[in-house]
């Protein structure tokens, strides 16, 4: 109905996202707000049993079928549009996932409905919604009056509480298969997993992280020399990855691993959504950088501005020294 | 294969960004602007295609300003054509807009396979690569990093990345867009030298943008800086003074001895 509030699950490997469960936790808010009912869009095959795990909605919305056994952004948006199109949710939530940044813009595409991208928060006041979506790599926030009886809305992971979501229910089941696909023009071939081998960052208790300001491949040791200073491991930003400079086992973020270390060390990280996303949760937060600005020191509980290479060598010496 | 590559610029993040006296925009007298850095990823992509299986790469840009050098710098690296696509979009364009005007322009420059980058900077309603498709009725897949030719050139196979570093791989039927996150190899660099010789030796083709509509959309009330709660604590002095209290806040939470 054109006051409920959907939100598309996302998951993988027969396991809901927390970002789901964030989106539902917003969801109920954005729902009470709006008078209407909180819908859980579940897509997939052999899926329906993840609708237990959804109680915070009022209803969810299955939709199986072999085409969407596996994720595709082709099947699923097809079959979203179908149940979007229908049902005329007054705002939809979609995670901005490598899975969800398809869907949102691709169903704003082919319905006609108003996006507003990297939402951190939304707002519905006598109707009229507000989205604040988080551009310029973090920089900046925008707050925007949306247009359109119904809108979609890419969430950004790590905006809610995902403990909101997950409270228990018995919400109403309603399996709504998708349209026919006959000749998709994506086709699922595999899943690829990470190669194992490596240090696993997820499960050190202190990392130091490195990221473009290190200017080049052979700088690297500077940073290391700290991380081994401290006893701990050696992390990156994504272009070091992309770069070759490090393996991608060693990757924070959004593309890469979460983790939560107990101290995580942020050398020349200008602290992207992408790059926060994977390390906010860490207990200790010390980021080193040039930019007074730089979106890094929002998350940081300790920050010096200065260039690294001024910085860094004498802190892995001091640290030296006191063992 | 014909790869178009639309590009794109945003303000350089390293600059200070200002915002204006409405408060809703960027103040845009001294932004500096480059090229949205996935979009070289793009490219990149495109060129090392074309290298390996042949075909054409197409560069094209909406006139935000400042795109000449951009659109010449992407000639020097190895594109055949750049089209700079003129209108009035010296203030900003959504993404809505963008992709409606490329697709119009797109209507004559043959495509089997369009490579964009993944997200930009200020794309706040959307990414402009997956509207462009859905207004083309193409397929697209996002987060992409890397495309290799499928089914005797009829597909590409496309590897999509989630979290964790887990990819799917997926093929994909041509025509498609794909939203690139990072080319095989880092994007390559064009010397100045180069770029100024394709300036004087090569010409950007010039198309003036169609009119178009798009439907609803939203309106900005407010840019801002986050609001800081939870701000570090900025360390001050020289580089000795915050090392040695770096030494202390660390030492005190048993991260270092004293
Ligand atoms: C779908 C998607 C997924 C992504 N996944 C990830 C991910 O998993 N992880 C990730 O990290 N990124 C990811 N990104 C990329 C992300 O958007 C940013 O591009 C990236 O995080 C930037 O890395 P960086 O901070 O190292 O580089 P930059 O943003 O270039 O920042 C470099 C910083 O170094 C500072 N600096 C420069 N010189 C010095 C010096 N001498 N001393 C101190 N500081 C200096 C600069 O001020 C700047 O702040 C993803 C992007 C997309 C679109």
């Amino acid at each position: 109905m054109a006051n409920d509030i959907a939100v598309v699950i996302e998951h993988l490997e027969g396991k809901v996202a927390d970002i789901s469960f964030e989106m539902l936790g917003k969801g109920r808010e954005l729902a009470k707000a709006s008078g209407g009912q909180l819908l859980a869009l579940l897509l997939g095959h052999g899926v329906k049993g993840l609708a237990a795990e959804l109680g915070c909605a009022d209803g969810v919305i299955v939709s199986e079928h072999e085409t969407l056994r596996h994720y595709t952004p082709e099947a699923h948006k097809q079959a979203l549009a179908a149940i979007l199109k229908a049902r005329a949710p007054r705002v939809t939530l979609v995670a901005n996932t490598a899975m969800g940044m398809d869907l949102a813009a691709g169903l704003s595409g082919s319905l006609g409905w108003s996006l507003c991208a990297y939402c951190r928060d939304a707002r519905l006041t006598d109707g009229r919604l507000t989205a604040v979506s988080q551009i310029y790599g973090g920089k900046l926030l925008a707050d925007a009056d949306v247009e359109g009886p119904s809108t979609i809305l890419s969430i950004l992971a790590g905006s809610f509480p995902a403990e909101a979501g997950k409270a228990a229910g018995n919400p109403r089941v309603e399996e709504v298969p998708p349209p026919p696909l006959d000749k998709p023009r994506i086709r699922f071939k595999r899943l690829i997993q990470p190669e194992a081998g490596d240090v696993d960052i997820t499960r050190q208790a202190v990392l130091v992280s490195v990221g473009r300001g290190i200017q080049s491949k052979d700088n690297i040791p500077v940073v290391e020399e700290l991380a081994q200073a401290l006893g701990g491991a050696l992390s990156a930003s994504r272009p070091i990855v992309d770069q070759g400079w490090l393996p991608k086992t060693r990757q924070v973020g959004k593309s890469g691993m979460t983790v939560k270390p107990k101290l995580y060390v942020a050398v020349g990280i200008s602290g992207a959504p992408e790059h926060i996303e994977g390390m906010r949760g860490a207990e200790l937060i010390v980021a080193i950088n040039t930019d007074p600005n730089a979106p890094i020191f929002n998350v940081a509980h300790y920050g010096v501005v200065s260039d690294l290479f001024d910085v860094i060598p004498l802190l892995a010496e001091k640290l030296k020294a006191s063992k | 294969m014909n790869i178009v590559v639309p590009v794109k610029m945003v303000p350089d993040l390293v600059e200070e960004l200002e915002v204006d006296a409405t408060g809703r925009a960027l103040d845009r007298s001294f932004l500096k602007l480059r090229i949205n850095e996935f979009d070289e990823h793009a490219l990149e992509e495109a060129l090392l295609l074309k290298a390996k299986h042949g075909g054409t790469v197409t560069v094209l840009a909406l006139d935000t300003g400042e795109v000449d050098e951009t659109l010449f710098t992407c000639l020097a690296k190895g594109a055949d054509r750049a089209i700079k696509i003129t209108g009035q979009f010296q203030d900003g364009v959504s993404s809505h807009a963008a992709a409606a005007v490329l697709a119009r322009v797109l209507g004559s420059i043959p495509h089997d396979l369009i490579l964009t980058g993944v997200q930009a900077a200020d794309d706040r309603d959307g990414q402009v690569g997956i509207l462009l498709a859905s207004t083309l009725d193409l397929p697209h897949v996002s987060v992409v990093s890397g495309v290799e030719p499928a089914a005797a050139g009829k597909a590409v196979t496309a590897r999509q990345e989630y979290a964790g570093g887990i990819m799917a791989e997926l093929e994909v039927d041509l025509p498609a867009v794909l939203g690139i996150q990072a080319a095989r190899e880092a994007p390559r660099y064009a010397p100045v030298s180069k770029v100024r010789q394709v300036m004087k030796t090569q010409k950007l083709e010039e198309v003036a943008a169609p009119a178009v509509e798009v439907g609803a959309g939203s309106t900005v009330s407010r840019l801002a800086k986050p609001e800081t709660g939870g701000r570090a604590e900025i360390l001050e002095g020289s580089p000795e003074e915050v090392a040695d209290r770096l030494v202390a806040i660390l030492a005190e939470r048993g991260f270092a001895k004293r």
